[in-house]
C-alpha cells in the first residue's frame, strides 16, 4: 500500500509566467488552471467534507474526550461540569484487568488467526494456480462463496453449529463418543477464529491468486528450465513475487482482527465464556453505552487506536526492511 | 490462465491427488456450513432439534416462510427494505464520491497532494469501533440519532474507494483523452462525466460492489445508533431475534430462514456483477 512519491510540484504549472507567451495566451492559459482547480474542488469536495464529519473530527473528539470528564456522568440536567482531567482514563483503563485481558485476548486470537489465514490462502492459491486441480473454477466459487455470507450471518451459522442439539457436528463427535464444547473456556477462541477464517479465506485466496496470475510465465519457465520442482518453484519463485499482496492482505487481516467485536458479540448471548468486555471494541461499547462513561470509552478507543497505527506500521517497517535486506 | 504449467510442471501423480485433496476439502469447510443453513431453513423446528437434517421428512420451507415474514407484525421485511436502502443507495452514492477523489488525485496536480492522499490512506486503517461513540455524541447534538442518516451519512465513507479509484483511473483513464477533450475546449467536469466516468466503468462497479458488501456487513454503527426496530437493517434484527431465541424457542427456525434470505442480494451481486470485480482484485493485489 505504499504510494509512488512524486515530486513536488507548484500548485499549478500553467500559471507559472512564460515570457514566450503572448498576453492572450497566459491569459487562456490562467482561466484554464483556474478551471481546472474548478473541477478539483468539484470532485474532491465531497469526499474531503465526508472524511472531515465522520472521521477528523470523531477523532479529535475521541481525544478530546479522552483528557476531559463529566463531573456527574449520568445525570441529563444541572450545569455540565466539564473538566480537564489529562491522563486519569488513561490510567483507568490501563490499569483496568478487564481491558488488558480484552487486549490479551485479542493478541492470542490475532496470533492464531493471521498466520493461519495468510498461510491458508496463500497454500491455496498456489495450488489452484499450479495447474493440476480439477474443476479450478468450481473450486474457487466454492470457497469464494462464504464471502457473499455478511459477518453476523456466518457467526450465527457456526453459533448453530456449536449448539448442541442442533449442530450436527457435535452430534458426529458424540455418536463417536466425543463430547466437544465449542462455546467453553478452552475453545471459544479457536472457535472465533474459525468463523472469521471460514468467512475471510477465499476472498484472500482470490486477492493471491489474481496476483500470482500477473507473475511472468517466462520466470516459471526460467526456474523450470533450472530445475526446479513444483513445490520449490512456488515457495521459491512465485511467493516472493507476490510479496506486495502478502503484506497487503497481513495488514488489511490485522486492522480488521484488532478491531474483533461482531462474533464475540453473537457469541455471548449463548456463551458465559464471554464476558461484555471479552475484546477492546466490546470494552469501548460497555464504557460507552451501557455505563455512559465516555471518557474511559474514549481511552480505551485512542489506546486502541495507536495499537492499530503502531502495529500496521510496524508490518510495514518490517517487511520493507526485509525487503532491503534481500536486495543487499 | 495457467493451463500450459501443466504441460511442463507435471508432477507425479501422488502430489497431484495429494493437492486435489487438499482443496476439495477446503472447499468442504467453506461450502458445507452454507449447505447446512438450506437444509436447516426448509426443516421444520422438530427437524431442526432432531439433529437430523439429512432424513428425508420434515421438510417445510414454505411454511417456514410463512412464519418468517409473519413474525413480530412483519418487522423482518421491513428490515430487508432498509437493508437494501442502506447498502444500495449508500454503495452506488459513496462509489461516486470516493471515485471522482481518486480520479482527481490521479488526474490533478496540486500543492500538498501526496500528504493529503497519506491522510485518506490513513482512514483505511482507523478501526470503526474508535469512531461510534464521537460519531454517536454528534448525532445526538444534530437530532440524528435513531434516525435513517445516523447510519446512512456514515457507511457513504469509503477511503480504500478512493485509492482504488486512483489506481483505477491510471490505468483505464489515458492521459491523452483528457489533453484531447481540453483542445476540443470542453470544460474539464464536462469532460469527467461524459468521457473518463464511462472508462472508469469497471473501477465503479469493483468499488460498489466493495462498499455494498461492507454495508450489508455493517453492524456495529446500527446498533449504536438505532434503536427503534423500524429503522434496522437486517443484521441487527437478526441478532435482536437470535438474543430472544434462548427464551422463546419458536425465534430459531425464523432467524435460520431470515438468514438464509439475507445472503441472497450479495450472491447475486457477486454473480451478475462478476467480470468487474475480478479485474478489480487484481488492480488491488498487484499494486
Amino acid at each position: 500500500m505504499t504510494t509512488t512519491a512524486q515530486p513536488r510540484v507548484p500548485t499549478d504549472t500553467s500559471r507559472v509566467g512564460d515570457p514566450a507567451l503572448s498576453p492572450a495566451g497566459r491569459r487562456a492559459r490562467r482561466t484554464a488552471g483556474r478551471r481546472r482547480f474548478g473541477a478539483v474542488v468539484v470532485l474532491m469536495g465531497p469526499f474531503f467534507v465526508l472524511l472531515t464529519t465522520v472521521f477528523l473530527i470523531p477523532v479529535g473528539t475521541a481525544v478530546y474526550l479522552s483528557f476531559y470528564s463529566d463531573d456527574q456522568p449520568g445525570l441529563g440536567f444541572g450545569p455540565e461540569n466539564t473538566v480537564f482531567v489529562g491522563l486519569r482514563s488513561y490510567a483507568a483503563v490501563l490499569s483496568d484487568p478487564t481491558f488488558l485481558g480484552g487486549l490479551g485476548t485479542v493478541a492470542l486470537y490475532c496470533l492464531i488467526y493471521i498466520p493461519l489465514m495468510v498461510v491458508g490462502a496463500l497454500v491455496l492459491a498456489l495450488l489452484l494456480d499450479s495447474g493440476v486441480v480439477r474443476l479450478r473454477a468450481v473450486a474457487q466459487l466454492g470457497l469464494f462463496l462464504p464471502h457473499a455470507v455478511p459477518g453476523l450471518i456466518a457467526a450465527l451459522i457456526w453459533l448453530y453449529l456449536y449448539t448442541p442439539g442442533i449442530s450436527p457436528i457435535i452430534d458426529l463427535f458424540a455418536r463417536a463418543d466425543i463430547t466437544i464444547d465449542f462455546l467453553g473456556i478452552h475453545a471459544v477462541i479457536p472457535s472465533i477464529v474459525n468463523i472469521a477464517l471460514w468467512s475471510n479465506l477465499g476472498y484472500n485466496m482470490v486477492v493471491f491468486y489474481a496476483a500470482l496470475q500477473a507473475v511472468p510465465r517466462e520466470v516459471i519457465e526460467a526456474s523450470v528450465v533450472d530445475g526446479a520442482g513444483p513445490v520449490r518453484t512456488a515457495l521459491q519463485v512465485k511467493t516472493p513475487l507476490v510479496r506486495a499482496s502478502i503484506v497487503m492482505v497481513a495488514i488489511f487481516t490485522l486492522i480488521w482482527a484488532l478491531q474483533l467485536f461482531t462474533e464475540p458479540m453473537l457469541l455471548s448471548q449463548s456463551s458465559p465464556m464471554i464476558s461484555s468486555r471479552f475484546s477492546p471494541s466490546m470494552y469501548i461499547y460497555d464504557a460507552a453505552f451501557t455505563r455512559n462513561n465516555y471518557s474511559l470509552a474514549a481511552a480505551a478507543s485512542v489506546v486502541l487506536l495507536v495499537c492499530t497505527i503502531t502495529l500496521s506500521y510496524g508490518v510495514t517497517r518490517f517487511t520493507s526492511r526485509a525487503d532491503a535486506e534481500e536486495a543487499r | 490462465m495457467s493451463t500450459t504449467d501443466s504441460s511442463f510442471l507435471r508432477p507425479r501423480l501422488l502430489g497431484r491427488a495429494t493437492v486435489n485433496v487438499v482443496v476439495a476439502v477446503s472447499v468442504l469447510y467453506t461450502l458445507l456450513p452454507v449447505l447446512w443453513l438450506v437444509l436447516a431453513a426448509s426443516k421444520n423446528r422438530d427437524a431442526l432439534f432432531s439433529s437430523d437434517l439429512l432424513s428425508v421428512g420434515g421438510f417445510s420451507p414454505v411454511r417456514n416462510l410463512q412464519d418468517l415474514f409473519a413474525m413480530d407484525g412483519g418487522l423482518y421485511s421491513r428490515w430487508y427494505l432498509n437493508s437494501l436502502l442502506y447498502a444500495v443507495l449508500g454503495a452506488a452514492v459513496g462509489a461516486l464520491l470516493s471515485v471522482a477523489c481518486g480520479y482527481a488525485f490521479d488526474k490533478y496536480r496540486f500543492q500538498h497532494k501526496e500528504k493529503l492522499f497519506g491522510l485518506v490512506l490513513a482512514a483505511v486503517m482507523v478501526p470503526q469501533t474508535v469512531l461510534a461513540l464521537p460519531l454517536y455524541l454528534m448525532a445526538s447534538e444534530a437530532g440524528l440519532v435513531n434516525t435513517f442518516w445516523a447510519v446512512f451519512i456514515p457507511v457513504l465513507f469509503n477511503p480504500f474507494g478512493v485509492y482504488l479509484g486512483r489506481i483505477f483511473s491510471r490505468g483505464y483513464v489515458p492521459d491523452e483523452v483528457l489533453e484531447a477533450a481540453r483542445v476540443d475546449g470542453a470544460g474539464e467536469l464536462t469532460t469527467y462525466v461524459r468521457v473518463s466516468l464511462r472508462m472508469l466503468g469497471p473501477g465503479l462497479v469493483t468499488v460498489f460492489l466493495f462498499q455494498l458488501t461492507a454495508i450489508w456487513n455493517n453492524f456495529f454503527l446500527p446498533m449504536v445508533m438505532l434503536s427503534d426496530q423500524d429503522l434496522y437493517p437486517v443484521s441487527l434484527g437478526l441478532y435482536q431475534w437470535n438474543s430472544s431465541a434462548s427464551v422463546s424457542p419458536e425465534y430459531y427456525s425464523v432467524v435460520i430462514m431470515g438468514s438464509l434470505l439475507a445472503v441472497l442480494p450479495l450472491i447475486l451481486a457477486f454473480v451478475l456483477l462478476q467480470r468487474f470485480w475480478r479485474s478489480g482484485l487484481t488492480a488491488g493485489a498487484v499494486k
